[in-house]
């Protein structure tokens, strides 16, 4: 495998992760969450900050995902309590991250080179079994990590909790009169999302050596990008399904941009074809939908006015 | 096991819109009671189900169920006491989620939530059972999607959930209005099939002057907010729709002289 392609292949994956949290916002509770362009750089933050001062990286790691449920839950807490529209509490808690995450790292980057970080962990302890295992041993273990969380998700949701949680983003209505306080399952859901898209700052700051204040940006629209075309290509029938179908997406959605890159397309262009991606992902099964509704109508307009000449030319050489 | 005292209840106070939803409202049940409200549009039937379920809270007055005075409860805090169906068949279940998970989820209703998985075997045993008593042939399609049931169907599982924990009051809310007749027939015959079998104390909003006289043991109607015909269950017994019609022309009449007789 080629390393331009391993490297894809381990962004992609650790992408993966928030995606399935863009994935619990977006489409279980139906709330289009923005604090994830903030908590991501959040994640990425707390864990390098936390690794250059000398702590564990798996603690590290640990209090990124706190940090990040705690600021969903805030944000939760600003929609349910404050009645704020839910785009706009996204957007206020995105603001608000950005000066937290400067805070948090004290200047607007942190590099982690040359630090004992979870990746390069996994990596030493790869090493101790051979060469391939060395090179392989990163996309193994954040593979191996997306798929316990995934199964983790499917299993949440199929609760009795995770039941009135999805209900709650399907028919708010209906499992309040079934004794569920939605405010409570719209906190919990956007907490544990944005918890999701920690981890993946975190895995990501450690990933590429460094955090920057800026890393998050734009992270929403990958998320978006990843859930609508791994549904539109691996099928959305039912959780379990879903759930795989958002990692795939992530991992083709780093694919595409690789090969945009490698066409001659600059990193700055990213953000743009990610928008596109997600403007002609969300147009295109209109339109082909449209297309074949069309093709069908004609088809049926051809064979009725056939059998009618038919008839007509039946009755002439009756007469 | 239902008691609501001196209700009162105003929209938009104050104001040019101010409307007078609910009147001093007094009104009881007895357990098993089974009492339809009819009505013009306007006359505060859904307001009434609204207030008794939580959605909304009375201006003045308390509601009782159960001898518990629910006055401050919200309306999810509610929920364990009372089985609530729509007129809008959607309305009362989750289309993108199964009809297992549905059930699940009313099964959960009296019930703390916990991390317990919501369909489990046994569940899905007595989940299918009940299913069975619809005679819908649903019990066969627990998986399916409940965004995939026709109109009657769904209002047939919507009030199976509703009942499903046995509440302490059951309101219905005009909720075979939606349907075609032969669908609300046979909602309606559920619905009496499962009242009758649970002894539910239950209260019917409903337009349909028939629908109202064939259910139940006592009738009210509703006219501005207030309550102006009570019929007893002796009464209700040989009540029709003619002299349902003459009483309320009867009290609307005698209303309308003595409104004459103040402004002469």
């Amino acid at each position: 495998m080629g390393t331009a392609l391993l490297g894809s292949l381990e962004s992609g994956v650790i992408f993966a992760i928030m995606a399935l949290g863009v994935y619990l916002t977006f489409r279980i509770l139906d709330f289009p969450d923005l604090t994830v362009d903030g908590s991501f750089t959040t994640g990425g933050a707390v864990a390098a900050v936390l690794i250059v001062n000398g702590y564990s990286p798996f603690l590290g790691t640990i209090a990124a995902v706190i940090a990040g449920i705690i600021f969903g839950a805030l944000t939760g807490i600003l929609h349910t309590k404050g009645k704020i529209n839910a785009l706009l509490s996204g957007i206020l808690s995105m603001i608000a991250l950005y000066s937290i995450n400067l805070r948090i790292m004290g200047k607007a980057n942190i590099g982690l080179l040359g630090e004992d970080t979870l990746l390069t962990q996994v990596q030493t302890a790869g090493s101790g079994f051979g060469e391939w295992l060395s090179k392989y041993s990163i996309v193994l273990f954040v593979i191996v990590l997306v798929i316990l969380i995934k199964l983790v998700v499917d299993w949440f949701l199929d609760t009795e909790v995770g039941l009135a949680l999805r209900a709650t983003g399907n028919n708010a209505r209906m499992i309040r009169s079934f004794s569920t306080n939605t405010d409570n399952t719209i906190i919990l859901g956007v907490a544990l999302s944005n918890g999701l898209v920690a981890l993946s700052g975190a895995l990501m700051a450690q990933y590429q050596g460094f955090s920057d204040v800026s890393m998050g940006i734009g992270m929403i629209i990958i998320g978006l990008a990843s859930v609508i075309i791994g549904e539109a290509i691996f099928g959305d029938r039912s959780i379990r399904r879903a759930t795989l179908a958002v990692i795939g997406g992530a991992i083709i959605y780093r694919l595409v941009v690789a090969l945009a890159l490698r066409v001659g397309l600059s990193p700055s262009d990213m953000k743009l074809m990610t928008a596109l991606i997600v403007i002609i992902a969300l147009i295109a099964p209109m339109m082909i939908n449209n297309w074949k509704d069309k093709k069908k109508k004609a088809a049926r307009r051809k064979q009725s006015a056939s059998e009618m000449n038919a008839h007509l030319e039946g009755g002439k050489n009756n007469a | 096991m239902l008691k609501l005292k001196d209700i009162n209840k105003i929209f938009n106070e104050g104001t040019v819109d101010e409307k007078i939803a609910l009147d001093d409202i007094q009104l009881e049940l007895k357990k098993g009671d089974f009492v339809t409200i009819i009505g013009s549009n306007g006359a505060g039937k859904s307001t009434l189900m609204n207030i008794i379920s939580g959605v909304l809270t009375p201006d003045e007055g308390s509601v009782e169920i159960d001898d518990q005075v629910v006055n401050n409860l919200k309306e999810f805090q509610r929920a364990p006491l009372i089985g609530r169906v729509f007129q809008d068949p959607m309305a009362g279940t989750a289309p993108a989620m199964t009809i297992e998970e549905n059930l699940a989820m009313a099964y959960s209703r009296d019930k703390k939530r916990g991390l317990r998985k919501g369909v489990t075997k046994e569940r899905r045993l007595l989940f299918k059972e009940s299913l069975e008593s619809l005679h819908l042939g649903l019990e066969n399609r627990l998986t399916a999607k409940v965004g995939l049931l026709s109109g009657g169907e769904r209002q047939a599982l919507s009030l199976l959930m509703a009942t499903f924990t046995k509440p302490k009051v059951l309101l219905l809310d005009e909720h075979t209005a939606a349907l075609d007749p032969s669908r609300a027939a046979l909602i309606t015959d559920l619905t009496r099939e499962i009242v009758e079998r649970s002894g539910l104390t239950t209260l019917m909003v409903t337009h349909n002057m028939q629908q109202a006289i064939d259910l139940g043991n006592r009738l009210i109607m509703m006219d501005k907010g207030r309550i102006i015909l009570d019929v007893d269950p002796e009464q209700k017994k040989t009540l029709t729709i003619e002299r349902l019609l003459k009483e309320f022309e009867r009290i609307r009449g005698e209303k309308f002289a003595s409104d004459r007789a103040v402004l002469g």
